[in-house]
């Protein structure tokens, strides 16, 4: 515990921690529109086309030079998503394939230039390497500065056009017939993510970036019922895996950063896939298995209101072997819940020795209104 | 964009849409072709056509969602940007992810989006507005409701409602009655009539030719050109259904009697393409 108390006393983990909170931040506002908008592949496509922007801003600047290499991881992505745009402009493929075309050809190209870096040699090839997979130690103070920057300039966009970039990731076409300039907003919000991208190259890596944008926003959709919940949740989920996933990577030498931020994130979508109440499965699985029983218990009445109706009696006993023989499966767990509900009630009907049992007042009520709802004929026998 | 000439001056106020030569393209094949098309302002009007006949994109060329290779479209004589704020649309339920994480109200309130302008966030009397429109399709009890628990004639129903609170002259929709339940269709057939009785011109895409009789006093029968435009009473003939559907007619139950001529208001000579 003393070492963990003086982890976060030191500079360098305080920088590290600092950083990836701001890169999870940013990350999960601008993840949740991008989710929305079902533009995560196109951050994807950014983050891998960033790749050879960094090897040239390497070489252009003959070191690592952090403005130099953002520059360079800017302006390829940005050639990727024009690339995408003109490949389904003037060609008959789909976006998804011009996404996927986009990222391997700018992925490939970054890996050629990143291995003639390296077989040149220099100081400084190695820190190179580290933008595949993200070495959050290699963060410096200065550098946050820029994720500084570059997270308020969103946050204060996102705020400044909540409703025209909630309008535009809900329904682009009425945004337009409302005179909004979609193109200018959406194109805004690509220039985000791709800033986005840029700050956390270093500390996630080209590879998995787009976990960091994709991951919180999915989890946090699972909870909330209003965008603003979302992206806040979001942000908060980008902030937890990135400080986590920062600190379990610096315990141990040489663990590359990104892969361990995107299990943290992973985990959390799973979990929340799982737990969150409405949509989860496991709340889904409980409310079918509900309504299953419910729906056995109420063929379990109609078959007691009908057999009562075909005796002309409406408290007629029926004896539970033969409610067992009309449905044909056991009944006694669905009786016993009935009974529990004060619906029937078990009584004896000598000379037999077996039980038997009867609606109850309330019992009756509720057949009749299932037969009203399901359209049955109330007096007579059940369908 | 049809951005015609003089602009400033009017050009065939008279009719709440006006629209001339517009033809639409995807990749050289024509969607639209020359549509002349003129709607006088307070009819409900009604747009058939078999599937692919170009029903949606006429909407959207109009809208401006979709750009024309040629032509031009007026609303009550002025262009698309001048007239924005005198129209109201309604897009098919389909085209948006239902699963957003919003309540009905929050989308009835994003029709008063444009209107309110940069910067600023709709406030107690946008609120109230949108509740009066819900209230206006029968949702006011869904107004918290999470948008992927309506079922789909609700959805539908939010929508017109968030086209209501445009407060608009002239309504388009499309296929406002696809996958909705009876009530629904009621609810909303009685609203629209509303609109019209209220002065608003309503154009709707509507695809069951069995109910176009009862429900509209306007036609306008498209396959990629315009077959016949006019009163219902009017264009709606044996002979037109046939050149609009081709050999689908046979599946029309409401087959108009045979008509002496055809409808005064039908383009005559145009052969509809096949």
């Amino acid at each position: 515990m003393t070492g963990l108390a003086e982890l976060f006393q030191s500079q360098l983990v305080q920088t590290v921690l600092i950083g990836a909170a701001l890169l999870g931040v940013v990350s999960g506002v601008l993840g949740s529109f991008a989710v929305l908008r079902r533009q995560s592949l196109m951050g994807d496509t950014l983050s891998h086309a960033a790749l050879p922007g960094v090897c040239l801003g390497f070489l252009l600047a003959g070191g690592r030079d952090l403005g130099s290499i953002l520059a360079g991881a800017f302006l390829t992505g940005a050639l990727a998503a024009l690339a995408v745009v003109l490949i389904t402009r003037t060609t008959r493929l789909k976006t998804d394939a011009a996404l996927g075309i986009a990222l391997s050809v700018f992925f490939a190209l970054g890996v050629v230039l990143l291995t003639l870096v390296q077989a040149r040699g220099g100081a400084g090839q190695m820190g190179l390497s580290t933008f595949l997979f993200g070495q959050a130690a290699a963060i410096l103070r200065s550098d946050l500065w820029v994720m500084a920057g570059v997270t308020a300039a969103a946050l204060a966009l996102v705020a400044a056009f909540w409703k025209e970039f909630k309008l535009v990731s809900f329904d682009p076409d009425f945004a337009r017939v409302q005179g909004l300039p979609v193109l200018v907003l959406e194109i805004a919000l690509t220039v985000m993510v791709a800033m986005a991208i840029v700050v956390g190259l270093q500390m996630v890596g080209v590879v998995l970036m787009v976990a960091m944008l994709i991951a919180p926003a999915a989890a946090a959709r699972q909870w909330v019922r209003s965008l603003g919940a979302m992206v806040l949740l979001s942000a908060a989920f980008g902030a937890f895996s990135g400080m986590a996933g920062a600190l379990i990577s610096a315990q141990a030498r040489g663990l590359a950063t990104g892969p361990v931020v995107v299990l943290v994130a992973s985990a959390l979508v799973l979990l929340s896939l799982l737990l969150a109440p409405g949509r989860g499965l496991i709340w889904q699985a409980l409310r079918a298995r509900h309504d299953a029983q419910r729906l056995r218990g109420e063929r379990v009445l109609l078959t007691l209101h009908g057999l009562g109706a075909a005796h002309g009696d409406p408290a007629y006993p029926s004896e539970a072997g033969m409610i067992d023989a009309f449905h044909g499966v056991t009944s006694r767990r669905a009786l016993a819940r009935l009974q529990a509900r004060g619906l029937v009630r078990a009584v004896r009907h000598p000379p037999e020795e077996t039980p038997h049992w009867e609606l109850t007042d309330s019992g009756r009520d509720a057949a009749r209104a299932a037969l009203r709802r399901t359209g049955g004929d109330v007096e007579g026998r059940a369908r | 964009m049809p951005q015609g000439a003089g602009t400033d001056g009017l050009h065939e106020p008279q009719f709440a849409l006006h629209v001339e030569d517009l033809t639409v393209s995807y990749h050289t094949n024509p969607v639209l072709w020359d549509i002349d098309l003129d709607i006088p302002p307070g009819v409900l009007a009604a747009v058939v056509g078999p599937n692919g006949a170009g029903k949606s994109t006429l909407i959207k060329a109009a809208l401006g969602l979709v750009r024309p290779v040629a032509g031009h479209v007026r609303y009550f004589g002025q262009g698309y940007a001048a007239a924005r704020r005198r129209i109201g649309y309604v897009p098919q339920r389909s085209s948006v992810d239902w699963d957003f994480p919003t309540d009905a109200l929050d989308v009835v309130t994003m029709g008063l989006y444009g209107k309110l302008g940069w910067f600023r966030r709709p406030g107690r009397a946008a609120r109230a507005r949108a509740l009066a429109a819900l209230a206006d399709v029968g949702m006011q009890d869904y107004a918290a409701r999470q948008i992927s628990q309506l079922s789909g004639g609700q959805q539908q129903r939010v929508f017109i409602a968030r086209a209501l609170v445009q407060d608009a002259d002239i309504y388009f929709l499309d296929e406002p009655l696809a996958g909705v339940d009876a009530t629904t269709e009621r609810t909303i057939m009685a609203l629209l009539r509303r609109l019209r009785d209220a002065g608003k011109t309503v154009i709707v895409v509507h695809h069951d030719l069995s109910t176009v009789r009862r429900y509209f006093d306007w036609l306008v029968m498209l396959n990629v050109r315009i077959i016949a435009q006019g009163p219902v009473s009017e264009v709606y003939t044996a002979e037109n259904l046939r050149r609009t559907y081709g050999g689908q007619v046979a599946l029309i139950e409401d087959l108009p009697p045979a008509p002496g001529a055809e409808g005064p208001t039908a383009e005559g000579g145009q052969d509809g393409p096949r």
